[in-house]
């Protein structure tokens, strides 16, 4: 368990943050860049000092100001994943990944050269050195480099940043396998939409070096303050389902969730899957009465639970349909149909709106 | 004697380098000045002012020579502390330039992986800095090679003890008949230069090789 709770005044700029994480979890912070996420990680590992707060990892005290705790980083034992590999370059990848590992004592020592060198699949690479390494192996062996000095956390610092979209995807798959593999908890910054629907479980949402919001990621994603922070993206709901099965005649996957069953583009998801839907609040629409002859595949009936009145005559309009799901509509629109809270609707998500990048794995199934 | 100097001044070099380019603190313009000194200096001036320090009446020399039995002046020991100090700011400005070309993320990265300060000096920034130390190392021997005024005023113009080349060659010029050996003088100096230049751009070439390699 993570347990932060920190104060630090960088001229006018105040990170005053806290919040708890449970297990081996992926905890994704997320923000715009400037609203103090490397700050945090940064005071988590020691290179950054909190004017004031607590730091504990698994109730080890990292820092605590009243109590007069500050270990260095070096004895932290928080394995820090740059957004540049910050590889060694005068050691080969070999002498890099040891590194750390040589530093741990044997009895503290719970994660294997040879099971990460054979997960980050870079076992042809041992011999060379980092200057020869592309920009996905580089950061695959700082991975492995972290791993080998076995932390109690990871912290994970926009590891795909620095990367094109190719290499990026090359490398999502192997952070994904890291929490099943080795049990450990990750806090993980980005402002990648992408990234955290695949990688994370909770979510930490910081505006000018606050929480905004925190809790699953389900949760916060689908709040009008996250669609605020991840800019270009709109306001969405993302739904955690189930993958049920493949209907490849049609080309569509059907997945179960709290609200019944959605049907989305086909999914390379085995069935049993845990994957999560990014449904864009502006490509529901509501209906007064149950619609006929549509090409829609998807209808849920609910009830309206809330209505916001957003600028630019826009309504943003809650229908609970087993699951709160956002509607996006016009003010136009919602005086027309009467919308109110308490009234029964019917929304329409169209499958093909549904895009790549709106659906994701999440979670390792056995 | 070269050698004895440049060996000797390094860990200071180093450390004085490492201050310079890390350390923020009152009067560091100052402390910079003084590591410069040397450079800006008469080399008389500075013999003069080791004569004064060192000599075996000076502060520091009549110590040295009570104390530890150890005596500078007019000897080889005396001619490297001089040619050391002649040459320690521009071994300085080579360590010092090559320190703040550090990653300081990659020194990081080795604390958080368990090194403690002086582990990650050790095993990162010593292995980082070695070109500005190399570059460092041959500008101070090539400078010591040619110490002149400082070495004369100090410890004086002895044979086998504190006649360095410079000091050797100005000794045969002024002899009538010494031409031909001050000539011979001069190739050896040319030939040390070179041989003292090609090792190093060897060595450094074979460290940017495994660096990129």
């Amino acid at each position: 368990m993570l347990d932060i709770r920190l104060k630090k005044r960088q001229g006018d700029f105040t990170v005053d943050i806290a919040f708890r994480t449970g297990g081996a979890t992926v905890t994704a912070v997320f923000g715009r860049s400037g609203a103090g996420k490397t700050s945090v990680v940064n005071m988590v590992a020691g290179l950054g000092r909190p004017d004031e707060g607590h730091i504990a990892v698994d109730g080890r005290v990292l820092f605590d100001a009243a109590q007069r705790i500050n270990l260095p980083p070096h004895r932290r034992r928080v394995g820090y994943i740059f957004q540049e590999s910050c590889l060694f370059p005068h050691y080969t990848v070999r002498g890099n990944l040891t590194y750390g590992m040589d530093r741990v004592a044997a009895a503290e020592r719970y994660i294997d050269f040879d099971p990460v060198v054979e997960l980050l699949g870079i076992g042809h690479l041992l011999d060379r050195r980092p200057a020869l390494l592309s920009g996905g192996e580089k950061q695959r062996v700082a991975i492995g480099r972290a791993l080998l000095s076995s932390p109690r956390l990871l912290l994970m610092d926009e590891p795909l940043a620095s990367l094109d979209g190719a290499r990026k995807a090359e490398l999502l798959p192997f952070i994904a396998q890291l929490p099943g593999h080795f049990r450990l908890p990750i806090l993980y910054v980005s402002h990648s939409v992408d990234e955290v629907l695949r990688l994370a479980d909770s979510l930490v949402l910081l505006e000018a070096g606050q929480v905004v919001a925190a809790g699953p990621v389900e949760q916060v994603m689908s709040q009008p303050a996250f669609a605020a922070a991840a800019g270009s993206h709109g306001l969405a709901t993302v739904l955690g389902a189930t993958v049920d099965h493949h209907d490849q005649e049609r080309a569509s996957s059907h997945l179960t969730f709290p609200g019944g069953v959605i049907r989305v583009p086909l999914l390379d998801a085995l069935p049993g899957a845990r994957v999560r839907v990014r449904i864009e609040a502006g490509n529901v629409i509501l209906a007064r009465g149950e619609p006929r002859g549509l090409s829609v595949q998807n209808i849920f009936a609910g009830r309206i639970t809330e209505i916001r009145h957003m600028a630019a005559g826009l309504v943003d309009v809650v229908v609970d349909i087993g699951c709160p799901l956002q509607a996006q509509i016009t003010a136009q629109a919602c005086a027309d149909l009467e919308l109110a809270v308490g009234v029964p609707v019917f929304a329409l998500i169209k499958s093909a709106s549904i895009g790549r990048s709106d659906l994701a794995q999440h979670g390792s199934i056995t | 004697m070269s050698g004895w100097a440049v060996l000797g001044s390094l860990p200071f070099g180093v450390l004085c380098a490492w201050v310079l380019a890390r350390c923020q603190f009152p009067g560091k313009g100052l402390f910079d000045g003084i590591v410069h000194l040397p450079l800006v200096l008469p080399p008389v001036v500075v013999g003069y002012a080791l004569l004064v320090l060192l000599g075996r009446k000076g502060v520091i020399g009549g110590w040295l020579h009570d104390a530890l039995g150890i005596t500078l002046i007019f000897n080889w020991k005396g001619a490297a502390v001089a040619s050391a100090l002649m040459a320690f700011p521009l071994m300085v400005r080579a360590i010092r330039l090559s320190l703040e070309g550090v990653d300081r993320r990659i020194e990081a990265a080795a604390s958080t992986l368990g090194a403690g300060p002086f582990a990650v000096f050790l095993t990162v920034t010593l292995p980082l800095t070695f070109p500005g130390l190399l570059a460092g190392v041959i500008l101070a021997f090539a400078r010591s090679l040619s110490e002149f005024g400082a070495t004369i005023t100090f410890v004086s113009n002895i044979p086998g003890e504190t006649r360095t080349l410079p000091i050797a060659l100005y000794t045969l010029v002024e002899v009538p008949g010494g031409e031909e050996a001050a000539l011979r003088l001069c190739v050896i100096s040319v030939v040390l230069a070179f041989t003292t230049l090609f090792a190093a751009d060897i060595l450094a070439r074979r460290i940017d090789r495994r660096l990129k390699n």
